[in-house]
């Protein structure tokens, strides 16, 4: 069971239906869900309450809801520095993941890992993952796994237009089309490599890449989760039906910056302006579109989304404060975790 | 017991393990007409499904082994010359020594990587390098250094039944030399080292490659008069630490021979376990045998004069114990 009640039926979606009702309830409240953990870390982290660096996923919500949702925790997802929102999706517990990020010893991770970490193997999430485009490989090899494995397993990678530019991603895209592994990568193209404009590093349309191995791509508005859900659904079900990779290209924004706190570094320094920000903010917020067309659909009314934004909020405040009244790590698992017991 | 080849050793250890465990995976670039020799007609008898050729892309190659191992396999990349190891190494350095503890415990990485280490085939310097202190430093990866046939053997079937990361490194051009390898079921332990002239003049520790020129040393020596106890670690990760000062406790000199470069080279870490554990044993200076901080030279008489041969390491024992040339020629100093 995932804590958003979210992808435990991968058989469940269908290339060019959207959502059914249900579905696309749960599709938002996964994003609300995202959302408020990432204004609660933004808000403590300001407050000096945190003791590493986050990168949030603010306004990038559509996209690890919209693919997560035809997951199921058997199934592989990697993910990136700014993975919060992949963890939430593809069903991590917020208690946990809240604890890691606080350091404490209840974290899925003991502490040892963070925020730029997070994992839990239980549910197929091999982890965020400080290097950029190292969940390239990795997605690759778990898709390999599956497979070999041969029971409808996909992989999951999850990266940004920054490892797009890594090597790493032609050589994963040659040898997943080669072999035929069901890894669906998704790139979220928000326009940003860190602290430079995207346009600035990288040429060409991203999904190009792909199709220059004659991979199926996709490119969709990252910011329209029924477009991500509707382009995440065929993908899923090519790569589990043995049809191979796909791409999928999520154009959306960052609306944080590259990490909290990122105004010490930068000095002066800019790289927008605060009218693009507001721009993306106003116009074209994903949850914002996706409430008005819930509503406006029939799908839900106003007074429903409303009390499922206050259970979301209910929910990551009693995870915070789970975090909060943990225990502090446990300095000496650094010593003794390095290498898993063997067998005697 | 049958005389075996070194890498027939590994091929007959793979084989075994394969067949043993269904989830054991080989990968690699040209494994399946085996190049180097260790993994001929493992494809034929395996197929495709447990043992395949890949591209050439090297940092695909181990990232993959992570995302594979996380998915239930053991995986065992064969990655030719150790060189190749700094193109894959960000799934090194950066997931498969860091996850497990990263991961609060959760990951665990069943992985061997094989490759050749050391020169002396006139290779020049791409494809000649000693690589393992990169590895060691990690803190993350066992490193295995066979050095005869049946350690070749023993330890591979270690590392395939490892729950952890494990490079098992091949000695360079000494693919083909014979050892009597028992039948069967044959594991080594890692962390364990083998004493393999007993001694009590100098305690002389020998990695991979540099076991055969420091016996041949060690002979040279005894026809001195000196009897020089001869160590091989068998593993550098983990490494016996007990087995080494015990020596040193007998013979109270060390010299460490090494086919890395002398900075922080696994002779500079010997030594200073040795330095730090065992300075009251010590009757003089630790000695390290190694090649100076160079690249390997293609020439072949050039490559020997950098690598650590019989000549140098039977003169830093000699030189330890206050011997000189003379000596050697039965003249009175």
């Amino acid at each position: 069971m995932t804590a958003t009640g979210l992808g435990d039926n991968p058989q469940r979606s269908h290339a060019g239906d959207g959502p059914s009702p249900a579905e696309a309830l749960r599709l938002f409240e996964t994003m609300v869900l995202i959302r408020r953990v990432e204004e609660r870390l933004r808000d403590d982290s300001a407050a000096g309450k945190l003791p590493g660096a986050v990168h949030l996923y603010i306004g990038e919500e559509a996209v690890a809801a919209g693919v997560c949702a035809h997951l199921s925790d058997r199934d592989y997802a990697t993910s990136t520095h700014r993975g919060h929102g992949h963890f939430v999706a593809k069903g991590g517990d917020i208690r946990t993941m809240m604890a890691e990020i606080w350091a404490k010893r209840e974290g899925i991770c003991q502490g040892m890992g963070g925020s730029m970490h997070v994992a839990d193997i239980s549910k197929g999430i091999l982890g965020a993952n400080g290097i950029v485009g190292a969940g390239l490989s990795i997605a690759t090899g778990a898709a390999f796994g599956a497979r070999l494995d041969g029971d409808g397993k996909v992989s999951v990678c999850f990266f940004g237009d920054g490892a797009s530019n890594q090597g790493a991603l032609m050589e994963t895209l040659n040898i997943s089309t080669l072999w035929q592994l069901p890894v669906i990568f998704v790139c979220e193209n928000n326009g940003f490599s860190e602290f430079t404009p995207s346009a600035e590093v990288t040429a060409g349309r991203i999904a190009d890449r792909a199709r220059a191995f004659s991979m199926p791509a996709a490119e969709v508005d990252g910011n329209d989760a029924t477009d991500v859900w509707r382009a995440a659904g065929e993908a899923v079900r090519r790569a589990r039906e043995g049809g191979g990779p796909s791409f999928i290209e999520a154009r959306t924004y960052r609306i944080q910056g590259h990490f909290e706190a990122e105004s010490f570094v930068l000095g002066t320094g800019r790289y927008r302006s605060d009218e693009e920000i507001a721009g993306w903010r106003q116009d074209n917020d994903p949850i914002a579109r996706f409430r008005s067309r819930l509503v406006s659909d029939g799908t839900a009314s106003a007074a429903q989304l409303d009390r499922i934004e206050a259970e979301v909020l209910d929910r990551v405040n009693e995870a915070v404060a789970y975090a909060e009244a943990g225990q502090p790590a446990d300095p000496e698992l650094a010593e003794t975790l390095m290498f898993a017991p063997e067998e005697s | 017991m049958a005389r075996t080849r070194l890498i027939q050793a590994i091929h007959d250890a793979v084989v075994e393990e394969m067949a043993r465990d269904p989830k054991v995976i080989v990968y690699g670039e040209d494994v399946e007409l085996s190049i180097v020799g260790d993994l001929r007609g493992v494809h034929e008898q395996f197929g495709h499904d447990r043992i395949r050729n890949t591209p050439i892309c090297e940092t695909t190659l181990t990232g993959m082994a992570v995302g594979l191992a996380s998915a239930g396999y053991h995986v065992v990349v064969q990655m030719m010359f150790s060189n190749f190891l700094y193109t894959g190494m960000d799934a090194i350095g950066n997931q498969m020594s860091k996850l497990r503890l990263m991961t609060g415990g959760q990951m665990e990485l069943p992985i061997t990587i094989i490759a050749t280490i050391g020169g002396g085939s006139a290779n020049a310097a791409q494809h000649s390098d000693t690589s393992y202190p990169m590895l060691m430093n990690l803190g993350g990866v066992n490193v295995a250094v066979p050095a005869t046939p049946a350690d070749a053997k023993g330890l591979t079937k270690t590392a395939i039944r490892s729950k952890n990361p494990c490079f098992l490194l091949e000695p360079n051009g000494r693919g083909g030399e014979l050892g009597e390898v028992p039948d069967g079921e044959y594991l080594v332990p890692f962390g364990k080292a083998a004493v393999r002239r007993e001694g009590d003049a100098a305690t002389v520790v020998a990695i991979g490659r540099m076991l055969k020129p420091a016996l041949a040393a060690a002979a040279a020596l005894d026809a001195e008069g000196l009897r020089v106890e001869v160590i091989d670690p068998r593993t550098l990760v983990p490494f016996d630490e007990d087995c080494v000062l015990s020596s040193v406790a007998k013979t109270g000199h060390l010299v460490v021979v090494d086919e890395a470069r002398e900075c922080c080279s696994a002779a500079s870490q010997i030594a200073a376990v040795v330095a730090e554990k065992g300075f009251s044993l010590l009757k003089g200076p630790i000695r390290r045998v190694t090649t100076p901080n160079v690249a390997i030279p293609y020439a072949p008489n050039a490559e020997a004069h950098v690598i650590p041969g019989e000549a140098r390491i039977a003169a830093a024992v000699r030189e330890l114990l206050g011997r000189t040339e003379n000596h050697r020629q039965g003249v009175p100093a």
